[in-house]
This record gives structure tokens, sequence and C-alpha cells, in this order.
């Protein structure tokens, strides 16, 4: 098992992502993603500085499009998809968070 | 009665606001950074090619891009960058190649549960906004990212606690957003106020947004903190959120430094949190606690490539920069031989009327009366097409003493509303200098008729000849029906109580 990662490291993650897990389940992610993370450190401890980082595995930048006003799609068509619709907009189950 | 309540406020020289308490004696400043979004006026929105479009009926300005549908990918849109990068370089930022990455949140305001930003590798880094009193405040960051839907809390107080459901409309959601991080460098509400007006002349002159905070496409957080005036360490701050207007702004700040240097005093501390203004109760309310960066598990954003726009980008960029509100008040000022700090030249700036103002002492107007007239006379419609060398010739008449300043005032809302020139409306109007001897008669002649005030005059206190003086001239006013100049009245006034005494 890494000794980076704890088991409440993966219960806190699981939360953020709102995922319910069962204590077997737990322990088997924070296995699985312990030996992930040792397989980083294995490269974090390679001699990297004169390397550059890697920004993106495509060798590309600046993929850019004009600011041209192209079509949209028909609203009665998206709302008819949505579980639920109220006056023309979609209706969702009540916010208990925050704005973030 | 809390402790707040014991202390005074008061703004000392310059730019520094402190709160001094009565219980301690104890002398607080305030510790003010401001957050700003502004929407980007561009044609389409950050990632697709929908509208970008304020109060368009909900949803109807979407496509499966910003709704998040499967398979969608998002494309840049080349404005953005360039809108971007013409207000980072207007706010003296260096333009850095950027990377784009997903912060995560569960919130239905963006339907792919992630809103697209820049977060360790801003596009603009590190400049600076400079304000009319010449305060420096700094920029930390000007980064890009996506403005969320809007939530309608239904049901309930129809805010977002007891809410029973909430509708969301779409259309904003991907709306392009620069969010300008400025350093805690403002120390006063009024400061406050200041960098936004400042830096929404800068957005407006760069055509970057059009930065209207009652529509929301210029929004502001305020992160506030307290330390006693000397304490180089910054306290503990609060964010807060909910201010839709400069005079929100201005009173929240100064509401919750006196919070805080309440709690503070009391030996409590000051708790990190965001809170939210109540325009109508006139206070700050906590929020949820300030989640830490990493709860918003940011990753580089994997369909979309780095932005690296390079140096003959940014050359076209600096090289098409409008002139800016600090360079035209510098402008101004040096024309009009005052500081650019001068009201009247900020305020000419403000209003647009710098280059009228330029072009009238270039056409031989003095400059002081020109910026005289600009700050007390101009602020109406129409001032802008104001004929220059005419109102370079009003100035010059004025200062030949041909018009008093009170008629002075009256041509100019003639040559307003006429387009005549200054001398044919002095002439209509009946508006002519008065010989000097001809005003001596006249004041000697209001003399002889109130003997008992002019011996007062003469022989009373600053305070009783200051009064007497008024009734005086007043005379002397209504005698000549307004047309005396109250400068030659005083004189002649003084002259012969010299004389008499």
């Amino acid at each position: 098992m890494s000794e980076s990662l704890t088991r409440d490291d993966v219960a806190k993650v699981a939360h953020l992502a709102r995922l319910e897990l069962t204590d077997a389940e737990l322990d088997t992610y924070t296995e699985q993603l312990g030996a992930v993370l040792d397989h980083a450190a294995d490269v974090a401890a390679l001699d990297l500085a004169d390397v550059p980082p890697t920004a993106h595995p495509l060798p590309l930048v600046n993929v850019l499009r004009d600011d041209v006003i192209g079509p949209t799609v028909d609203r009665e068509e998206v709302l008819s998809q949505a579980p639920a619709v109220e006056d023309r907009r979609f209706r969702v189950p009540a916010i208990l968070g925050e704005e973030p | 009665m809390s402790a707040v309540e014991n202390l005074t406020h008061q703004p000392v020289e310059g730019e520094h606001f402190t709160i001094t308490s009565e219980a301690t004696g104890d002398v607080w400043e305030i510790v003010v950074g401001l957050e700003v979004h502004c929407e980007l006026a561009t044609a389409t929105k950050l990632f697709c090619s929908c509208p970008n479009m304020f109060g368009d009926e909900p949803n109807t300005n979407v496509c499966p891009v910003c709704l998040g549908l499967p398979g969608s990918l998002p494309v840049l849109n080349r404005n953005v960058v360039e809108l971007a990068m013409r207000l980072g370089r207007a706010l003296h930022c260096s333009v850095e190649p950027s990377v784009f990455a997903r912060k995560n949140y569960f919130y239905p305001d963006m339907p792919k549960d992630y809103q697209v930003s820049q977060f360790d590798r801003p596009i603009n880094v590190d400049g600076w906004l400079d304000l009319p009193d010449g305060t420096r405040v700094g920029i930390e960051r000007a980064h890009i990212e996506e403005d969320t839907g809007k939530n309608t809390h239904a049901g309930g107080s129809g805010r977002i606690h007891g809410a029973d459901y909430s509708l969301v409309d779409y259309n904003r959601a991907g709306v392009p957003l620069v969010e300008i991080v400025g350093r805690p460098h403002i120390r006063h509400p009024e400061q406050a106020k200041t960098y936004i007006d400042e830096l929404r002349a800068i957005l407006l002159a760069t055509g970057a947004s059009d930065a209207k905070m009652e529509e929301g496409s210029l929004r502001v957080d305020a992160n506030v903190s307290v330390r006693r005036v000397g304490d180089p360490e910054l306290g503990r701050r609060c964010e807060i959120k909910n201010l839709n207007s400069l005079r929100s702004l201005g009173r929240a700040i100064e509401y919750e430094a006196r919070r805080q240097v309440d709690l503070l005093e009391s030996g409590e501390v000051v708790k990190q949190e965001t809170r939210h203004w109540d325009e109508g109760a006139g206070r700050t309310r906590p929020g949820r606690s300030k989640e830490e960066a990493e709860d918003y598990r940011y990753f580089q954003e994997p369909d979309l490539v780095p932005l690296d726009p390079g140096a003959d980008w940014i050359a076209a960029i600096d090289g098409a920069m409008p002139a800016l509100p600090a360079a035209r008040r510098d402008t101004l000022a040096a024309a009009a031989g005052v500081a650019p700090t001068e009201t009247a030249v900020v305020v000419a700036v403000q209003r647009d009327l710098d280059q009228l103002a330029l072009a009238a002492i270039a056409a031989g107007g003095d400059g002081s009366r020109v910026l005289l007239h600009v700050e007390h006379n101009l602020a109406v419609e129409g001032a802008e097409s104001l004929d220059p060398a005419h109102f370079a010739q009003l100035v010059t008449m004025e200062v030949a003493g041909q018009l008093t300043a009170t008629q002075a005032k009256t041509v100019l809302g003639d040559m307003l509303e006429s387009g005549k020139a200054p001398d044919a409306i002095a002439a209509e109007r009946g508006f002519e200098a008065m010989d000097s001897s001809e005003l001596e008669g006249i004041v000697d002649g209001i003399i002889a008729e109130s003997p008992d005030e002019w011996a007062d005059y003469c022989g009373g206190d600053d305070k009783r000849r200051g009064k007497l003086q008024g009734f005086f001239v007043g005379k002397v006013m209504k005698a000549t029906k307004g047309q005396a100049d109250g400068k030659a009245v005083n004189a002649i006034l003084d002259a012969r109580r010299t004389a008499a005494g």
C-alpha cells in the first residue's frame, strides 16, 4: 500500500466526486490509487531539470475560430430532452450548496 | 452597545482611511483587494458560436458545446484572446503562454459540472493600474474563463435557502469572462470605487467589455481585512460577494472593516469565509466557508490545446492601443499646466471632454479657466460638440475682464444651444464690460445710501465684515443687473475702507 495515500484521502476525493463507496471499496481504491501514485513517484524521482514540462500531448498551440455567430439548437427540442422543465427553463432539484 | 459603535472613523489625509478604537486607542487600517469579473464584448461565446447576448429569451443561445452534450468539443474564440490581451496590456501585464483547466464542482449553473478557466498558467500576469490620485494598484493576473448559467430559485423565499427547486437558463453559460485579480493595495472604501471607475474606463477604451454593473457584465468581489496601522502582516480576510453597485461596494467594505475590528478588539478572531452583502440591512452575512483550492480538483482541460499568442500578436496589440485614461490625464494636465491629480482633469477625462479642453487650450484659451468650465459648467449632453475656438474666445474674454464669471457661464449655456460665437451672444445679452470709474461711482453711491452698514463694515470684526461685504456686493449686483464683476467690487470696497481707516 502507498505511503502517500491514506484511506481518508480516498474518502475525501470520493465525497468531492459525490461517490458513495462501501468500506470494502474504500480499501480497494486506496490500494489501487496508491499504486498509481507510487508509479508517478518513480517519475518524480528522475532528474528532469532540463526537460520542459509537457503542456499537452499534441504538439499544437492556438487552435482558434473566428468570432462569427453559428446555428443554435431549437429550444423545444432541447427542453424536450430534460427530465423537468418550467417557464422555458430547466427545472432542477433544490440546490443544497451555495454558488461556487 | 457593541465595540463598533464606540469606534470613530475618519478619512485622514490622502488615501488612508482609519478606524480608531475609543477603548484601546488602537488605530486600524483596512486592506482591500478586488476581484473583478467582466464579460467580454464578443459576438459569440468562449468555446462555441452561440450568440453572446444579454437579455434574450431563456435557453435560445445554446448548442451541444455549451450544454455539455457528449461528444461535443470546445474551440477557442480568437476575439476572446484578442480582447483579453488588449485588456492585459492596458493593465501593464505580461502576456504569457497559457493553458485552460477544468474547475470541478456540483452546481447546476454549468451543465458540464465543471467550468473551464485558467488556473496555474493564466494569460496575463503581474501588471498594475494607476488611480487618478496617484496610487498604483498591482494586478496579480487577468485570466480567461467561462461565465455560468443563470439560476432562478423557485418556491420558499425565492432565495437559495429554502427554495423548493431552481430553474436554469443556459444562455450565459460559456459567455467569455476575464477575471482581474487585484493585489491588496487599496486602503479606503472610496479608493475601491475609484479603482472600479478607472478599470471600467479602461474596459471601455479597449473595447474589451461594455462593463455594465447593472446588467452584470462587470461584477466585483472584495477581499477585506484589517490590521493595526504599522503592522506589516496582513490580517485574515473575508471575501464579500453580491456587490451590485459602487455604492454597495463602498458601504460593504466599511461595514466589514468595522465588524472585523470589533471582533479583534474583543479578543476574537476573524474567520476566513465568504460573506454576502445585504444592501437593505446594510450588513454582511456569512456564506459558506471558503473551500480550499484543491477541492475544485483543477486539472488541465484535455480538449483544448495551449495558447501562445507570440511576440508578433502582442506587438500588434500594443501598436493599436488606444489612449488610456491615465495617459489622457497626463496630456491634459501638461497642456493646462496643472497636476494630473486635479479633480478638473480627472472629471474632464471621465466625461470624454479632454479633447475639447485640449483644442480650446491649443486655440489660446487659459488652461485653468477652460478646466473650470469643463468641471462645473459642461456636465451636459452635447458639451463635446462645443466649438473649441469659441470656447477659447469665451475664456479669453473672461480673463480680460470683459465678462464676469456669472456672465461667462450664461454665455456658455447659450453657445451650447445656438452654436453662436461668445462675442455675439454677449452683445445680444448686453453683457458689456463695465467701465471701472462707472462701477466706482455705483459703489460710492451705495456706500452713501447705507452709512450704518458702512461704519459697521469698516469697524467690525472679520466675521461681521464678511457678512456686510455680501450685503454691499449684493446691492451693487442689483444696481448693475448682475453685470458688475464681484472681484472688482470687493477691490473697490477694500480700497474705500482702507482710505476711510
